[in-house]
């Protein structure tokens, strides 16, 4: 297997990488050890141990809550943001029950942005400030979301592959130490499986069908499947805040483990399809048991990550329109509470 | 963004489900609404996609007072002590039924 911690530029080899949520400073420089605590934090840190979850009253390390914060407002506006890929192909499903199917998966989305805004939000922060942050450009969101959606194929492609790689990654996010993102993320998980079947269901009729939808199938899953395997960030290499993420249970696995765990649940799918997977080096070791791989293109990845991926720009621009257009109801709103606040404190 | 950034927040409402009839409602998360009504109807869009309840409550989080995680020793400490509460404390002879 390639070594992709040496395929990543110098550059950015230090940066944590987890998924829906990217370069998520951890704000420390070496996890410090149970002896160097004060006591406060070292009942913090062996509460984590033994597994007990940390709750939004709790004392704990101002570098742990803004880690979390990070973290969390990020998976928040990558779902948020990951409902403009697929919005765009609700007017053209090709008949009324894949739109129907659609369109309850993009609310989903909006459901589990809300699930983490709300998570983040018992960290003190509020959910004006977080959209702020991320309409501002100041806030980031996974890269997968800034490439089209060019074809219907690609409905297919997201929900097998994209929401397939999260809820790789996401399953042990249930299990992390702060109870209200472990919480949120076993609700996101229970209606992700649902959206990667949908997306399967969609890749098996297309190829099955006609030789063209056949090929549309294969030119998607040429387009996604790389971005798909990035999406779990570079390999975690010896960079402090992954082993400080570790520490404190926010993070279980490596990117490179979740990676690989991805590609050997995908690959048999692909050839249930009768799909090539678009990497020549693609080969099942049957010494390590996983399957071997070619390079990924971290150049790209990067590049898409500081902004200048395909529709970076495009997805800002819709949010803040969005937000900007719906002003004058979320203001009708507040005035007609106010309004009649009066008469439901008298009933 | 404009001013839009400093507007008054909507208030934060916990939400409450009950999923079937003769259980209890559950806690099941949070969302802002600017008021109850909006609460319901956000909570039912949010929180009841697959048929997860048959009634809702809408709480104002501001409303809700909470034990405070330093007060736990004290308030929850004492019952350990005091095993003699559960039934199984109490061993039962054989040959006694309906106990």
């Amino acid at each position: 297997m390639v070594d992709l911690a040496l395929s990543i530029p110098v550059k950015f080899r230090d940066q944590k990488n987890p998924m829906y949520a990217q370069l998520v400073e951890t704000g420390t420089s070496a996890v410090k050890s149970l002896e160097a605590m004060d006591p406060q934090e070292r009942a913090f840190q062996e509460r984590i141990n033994a597994g007990i979850k940390i709750e939004p009253k709790d004392w704990m390390p101002e570098a742990y809550r803004k880690t979390l914060v990070r973290q969390i407002s990020q998976h928040a506006h990558s779902e948020y943001v990951g409902m403009l890929p697929e919005g765009n192909w609700i007017s053209r499903a090709p008949s009324l029950k894949r739109k129907a199917i659609l369109l309850a998966k993009v609310q989903d989305e909006a459901g589990h942005a809300l699930y983490l805004y709300s998570a983040a939000e018992t960290l003190g922060v509020t959910r004006d400030q977080l959209y702020a942050d991320l309409l501002s450009g100041k806030a980031k969101y996974s890269s997968i979301f800034n490439y089209p959606t060019l074809s219907w194929a690609d409905i297919g492609a997201i929900g097998w592959l994209v929401d397939g790689s999260a809820i790789v990654n996401q399953i042990p996010i249930c299990r992390c130490s702060f109870g209200p993102y472990a919480r949120a993320m076993v609700r996101v998980c229970k209606e992700e499986s649902f959206h990667q079947r949908q997306g399967f269901d969609i890749m098996l009729t297309l190829a099955r069908g006609t030789p063209e939808q056949k090929r549309m199938a294969q030119d998607s899953l040429n387009r996604w499947w790389w971005p798909s395997l990035a999406m779990h960030g570079p390999a975690d290499g010896h960079s402090v805040n992954s082993a400080q993420s570790m520490a404190w249970k926010i993070k279980q696995h490596s990117n490179d483990e979740l990676r690989q765990k991805f590609i050997d649940q995908t690959v048999p799918q692909a050839e249930f399809l009768g799909l090539t997977i678009p990497d020549d080096k693609l080969k099942w070791n049957a010494a390590t048991g996983h399957y071997d791989f070619g390079e990924i293109d971290w150049e790209d990845f990067f590049r898409v990550v500081k902004g200048l991926g395909p529709c970076n720009r495009e997805r800002l621009a819709a949010r803040n329109k969005a937000w900007d257009e719906g002003a004058w109801f979320r203001e009708a709103l507040s005035a007609h509470a106010d309004k009649y606040r009066p008469e439901q404190k008298a009933a | 963004m404009s001013d839009n950034a400093v507007r008054r927040e909507w208030p934060l409402w916990e939400i409450f489900i009950r999923s079937q009839h003769g259980l209890a409602h559950k806690h099941v998360g949070s969302l802002h609404a600017a008021d109850g009504a909006s609460a319901i109807s956000h909570a039912r869009d949010v929180y009841t996609r697959r048929n997860e309840g048959v009634s809702i409550w809408a709480v104002r989080a501001a409303d809700i007072v909470a034990s405070s995680p330093g007060d736990k020793e004290a308030l929850f400490d004492p019952a350990q002590s005091k095993v003699y509460r559960h039934p199984t404390f109490f061993p039962t002879p054989d040959g006694v039924k309906n106990l």
